[in-house]
């Protein structure tokens, strides 16, 4: 028997902090993702999606782009941005990944202790976030699929990429959601559009597109 | 007369409004105190004059205090303010004493009395040395300090490390400090005599008051007359633009009542311009705002060749009115502007020059970064944004330790 649960939007407000640690080079880098809090890796590894670009960026990993921009070590960028975001279900597990890229990375570096200009260091933030309810309530699946197109990326953003890493649900809340309401088939679909390969409004056009999926035959 | 939030709406949208409210609901028990250190010129009296309003309209009761000082005082802190720019200044102990003496007096004659007090620039950090334990205690640092004078970091930082949390409007601008430290960017107002949407007829009469020739390029440099926005290196760029295309350049600005240094550079600047019958040094009075939009409004090109930069708001105020700016590449400009995207970041004047002949000869891209421009200041630098990450640092200290939390909607 489905809960008889309504689905409430919720958004993201964030404020970013400072950490007052920067890196110059790949050493810098490796020592302080393995001792700055989970709320920078996660802030570094998504903050990108949230962002309005104007072109989609090389990469969505803000230590990615380093490494390819001030350190022009493009193998170890390409290494890093290439970490699967959606095989892990925590930020414990991201920031091992990381670590161990670097780590793998070392030995073939033709100059390790390269430092870029202080002018282009690397300097880690974290945020806060802060959520609220949009307003915006689904009754029912239907419901859900035609208030979705209305909902803001930050939205989104709290509901698949918060809900997995930060608050370890193993998957999105539109999935559990869904899946509660006696359609698992529609929250697999879901859960298997993988976010991280596109930007948020792709993801909302590409969540909508499944409104129709008809219902299996029991 | 200052908008209200309903004016804001249809500008930004009916949900950036509603998450305004929501956040300020959380925090309407306590009372907002700003303290700076001037009332007219300069970006954080402008920034301060339209906030304060739309606090009060949020309902959180908010204050707005200056402290005093003598000719000598100011020029301590402007020798201060380029030292933390990465000037060179000779900073002597009886300099120090005169800061001690001005924060003593101000001591005295401030009234704290917000729960939650923010403190702006150096000037006014002294301050601290009122803190009790019943406030919070905010220290705004407008300026870049990236590459501080130790010196005066160092004398400034044994103030800073008694707040409770500090604000940089850039990653590059943190410290190793012992408080949290958070990044705010400032903003524009996009409702103000500034920025707001002018009548052809006033930009054309402005030009037509300045001497402008409307059918001729206009370059535009809109800053107070001092050295780290380079005036003379504009117009040493407007030079080399003259000899591929009859322009104008405009240098207008006006003063702040804490700078001693603006008088002697706008003679320098005049020194520079040399008689040119099109190089237009402008000193605005107060209150010309409507003059300062009408005449970027109607320039070709807006530059702002700083050498060091807090923000850059007149950047900003550039990129609201759809121009393509060419900026120097430092400080929170490099937010503002994504080279090639929504303007040009350039390091000399020669930069400067090759980039605005550039664009005197490509009117669709002098548009498009323009587009690009307005769109990215609507996004991230409009006053409604910066009343947010306010309202959301002051829920933050409440609970320092939580990277995230639950706020409750409004019925």
């Amino acid at each position: 028997m489905p809960s008889q649960k309504s689905f409430t939007f919720h958004t993201e407000l964030r404020l970013v902090a400072l950490t007052g640690v920067k890196a110059l080079g790949v050493s810098d880098l490796r020592s302080a993702l393995q001792k700055l809090p989970g709320s920078s890796v996660f802030y570094h590894t998504h903050q990108e999606y949230l962002a309005h670009n104007f072109e989609k960026p090389i990469y969505y990993n803000d230590f990615a782009v380093w490494v390819h921009e001030a350190l022009r070590e493009e193998a170890l960028a390409e290494k890093l941005a290439a970490i699967d975001l959606l095989g892990f279900t925590s930020i414990r597990e991201l920031r091992a990944a990381l670590v161990s890229t670097i780590d793998d990375y070392l030995p073939a570096m033709r100059r390790p202790g390269f430092e870029c200009h202080p002018d282009d260091a690397f300097h880690f933030c974290k945020s806060k976030s802060f959520i609220l309810p949009t307003g915006v309530v689904a009754c029912d699946v239907p419901e859900f699929f035609t208030k979705l197109p209305h909902v803001s990326i930050a939205s989104l953003y709290f509901h698949f990429f918060e809900a997995r890493l930060r608050l370890r649900w193993r998957t999105n809340d539109f999935s559990r959601w869904i899946k509660d309401r006696g359609r698992p088939d529609l929250a697999d679909a879901i859960d298997r559009l993988d976010p991280y390969v596109r930007t948020l409004d792709e993801l909302r056009d590409a969540i909508v597109a499944l409104a129709d999926t008809p219902e299996p035959q029991a | 007369m200052s908008a209200s939030l309903a004016d804001y709406r249809a500008i930004v949208g009916p949900e950036i409004i509603d998450e305004l409210k929501v956040a300020a609901d959380q925090i309407k028990h306590r009372r907002l105190q700003h303290i700076n250190s001037t009332l007219v010129g300069g970006g954080v009296a402008e920034l301060l004059d339209r906030m304060v309003p739309l606090f009060r309209e949020l309902g959180v009761e908010t204050s707005w205090d200056v402290i005093k000082g003598e000719a000598t005082f100011f020029e301590v802190t402007k020798a201060f303010h380029n030292a933390l720019h990465g000037g060179t200044e000779t900073i002597t102990e009886a300099m120090l004493e005169t800061y001690r003496e001005t924060t003593a007096q101000n001591l005295q004659s401030v009234a704290i009395t917000g729960d939650v007090v923010v403190v702006h620039d150096p000037q006014p950090a002294g301050l601290i040395e009122q803190r009790g334990d019943d406030r919070r205690w905010i220290w705004r640092c407008h300026i870049d300090v990236s590459t501080p004078d130790p010196k005066v970091w160092g004398f400034l930082k044994s103030y800073v490390d008694r707040y409770d949390s500090s604000v940089f409007s850039m990653p590059e601008f943190s410290q190793q400090l012992q408080i949290p430290q958070f990044m705010i960017t400032p903003s524009i107002d996009p409702l103000s005599d500034k920025n707001r949407e002018l009548p052809q007829e006033t930009i054309e009469r402005t030009l037509e008051q300045y001497g402008l020739d409307p059918e001729r390029p206009i370059l535009t440099q809109i800053s107070r007359f001092d050295r780290l926005k380079d005036p003379v290196g504009v117009i040493k760029a407007y030079r080399l633009v003259k000899r591929r295309h009859d322009c104008q350049l405009v240098l207008a600005g006006g003063a702040a009542d804490d700078d001693p240094e603006g008088a002697e550079v706008l003679k320098e600047v005049n020194e520079a311009a040399d008689g040119d019958a099109d190089i237009h040094v402008v000193a605005l009075p107060p209150h010309s705002d409507i003059e300062i939009n009408a005449l970027v409004r109607g320039s070709t090109i807006v530059l702002q060749k700083s050498i060091k930069e807090g923000f850059g708001l007149t950047v900003t105020e550039a990129l609201w009115k759809r121009k393509a700016v060419i900026a120097g590449a430092v400080g929170g400009i490099k937010l503002q502007i994504l080279n090639g995207i929504t303007g040009f970041l350039v390091h000399s004047s020669e930069g400067a020059a090759n980039r605005a002949i550039e664009l005197l000869g490509d009117p669709e891209l002098r548009q498009r970064l323009g587009t690009n421009g307005y769109l990215h200041a609507k996004e991230n630098f409009l006053t409604t944004r910066h009343i947010r990450d306010y309202l959301l640092m002051i829920l933050a200290l409440e609970e320092p330790s939580k990277d995230m939390r639950y706020l409750v909607g409004l019925p």
